[in-house]
């Protein structure tokens, strides 16, 4: 509940704020907001599942973002940033897909 | 999400902090999505959008030469248009002077010839008419009558008729074309005022610089002659 009220804060203060993302950061964000929603998704199944653990939970939102930001960078670096761009965010929307899709048989019992 | 109940615990915290980020990061690229398209994207989107752009203004560049093309067409359709029917315009007025449906006016001579003894004869007049023609009359008539291609002179029982219409001395003949050389032709020795004068009339010829003819002949079908086709040989 309470980390649900943060992601609401989180909106409004953003939308409200109008915050400017440095330049260097701005290829780099969208594919760190969608790792971040898999980390998010993944807690939410893992307190359905009842084995949510918070420093896991921390962990693995962080690492999810970082790792997602390095690899574009790297493959922009390499030349091949379009194309592992789109690998990231395909490996990540299967893993979004397959927590909510545990989430559902949880909530909804189907 | 079914919690039981909201507790102020470290994980939690952490949690909200974690979302409060989110929430934030989330607003954020949304709007800068919708406002700044271009700054955000990579090299490689940004060539594939430079190549869509130019492709795209390579295209309306050709259309704009099209569109230019058929504007400059219709605009000089029209003048040519203009300049055909300006031609046609002239030519019906030249026709109409010519065949006498209309009005002439320009300057010419004014000549009287006075026959109180009825000396004047149509060949007199048919001469008098022809010497003008010769000398570049342009329109011609005699009393009120327009002298034409088809205009014939016969004697009639009351006296010279013009195209069966009869006209009487004095003969009033206005002839629209250059006055001076129109009236030395008049005066040439063994022309037509010495033919005149020989046989008892008076002639008498006045330049003008502005004379109307007003005459006008009824224009007629031809009922025998037709006009041959342009494009048919004409036989000899």
């Amino acid at each position: 509940m309470i980390p649900a009220l943060g992601l609401l804060v989180g909106l409004a203060a953003g939308l409200f704020l109008h915050p400017v993302v440095p330049l260097a950061l701005q290829p780099y964000l969208p594919i760190a907001v969608i790792a971040a929603l898999d980390a998010v998704f993944g807690g939410v199944r893992a307190v359905l599942d009842g084995i949510f653990n918070d420093k896991v939970f921390v962990v693995s939102f962080l690492s999810n973002v970082v790792v997602a930001a390095f690899i574009v960078f790297l493959g922009d670096q390499l030349g091949v940033g379009s194309q592992l761009s789109t690998g990231v965010v395909v490996v990540l929307g299967i893993r979004i897909f397959s927590n909510v899709a545990s989430i559902r048989r949880h909530v909804f019992r189907a | 999400m079914l919690m039981a109940r909201p507790r102020a615990t470290k994980a939690n915290a952490l949690a909200a902090l974690l979302a409060i980020l989110l929430g934030f990061a989330v607003a954020t690229q949304v709007r800068q999505n919708q406002s700044l398209g271009l700054e955000s994207l990579r090299q490689s989107d940004l060539l594939t959008i430079l190549d869509d752009a130019t492709l795209r203004s390579s295209r309306l560049d050709q259309n704009a030469r099209e569109l230019q093309a058929t504007r400059d067409q219709l605009v000089s359709g029209s003048t040519s248009g203009a300049a055909a029917v300006r031609a046609a315009q002239e030519r019906l007025d030249a026709l109409g002077i010519l065949a006498g449906t209309a009005r002439a006016h320009g300057p010419g001579i004014r000549m009287t010839i006075g026959d109180p003894g009825g000396k004047v004869t149509p060949p007199v007049l048919l001469d008098a008419i022809q010497e003008l023609r010769d000398a570049g009359a342009e329109a011609i008539q005699v009393n009120n009558v327009r002298i034409v291609a088809s205009s014939h002179f016969s004697q009639g029982a009351s006296g010279i008729e013009i195209d069966g219409r009869s006209v009487t001395q004095p003969y009033a003949i206005a002839a629209i074309g250059d006055p001076a050389t129109m009236s030395s032709a008049m005066e040439i020795p063994g022309g037509l005022s010495e033919n005149v004068r020989q046989i008892g009339a008076t002639i008498d010829i006045a330049q003008e610089k502005e004379l109307t003819v007003g005459a006008l002949h009824p224009l007629s079908e031809p009922r025998y002659a037709r006009p041959v086709p342009p494009s048919a040989p004409t036989t000899p």
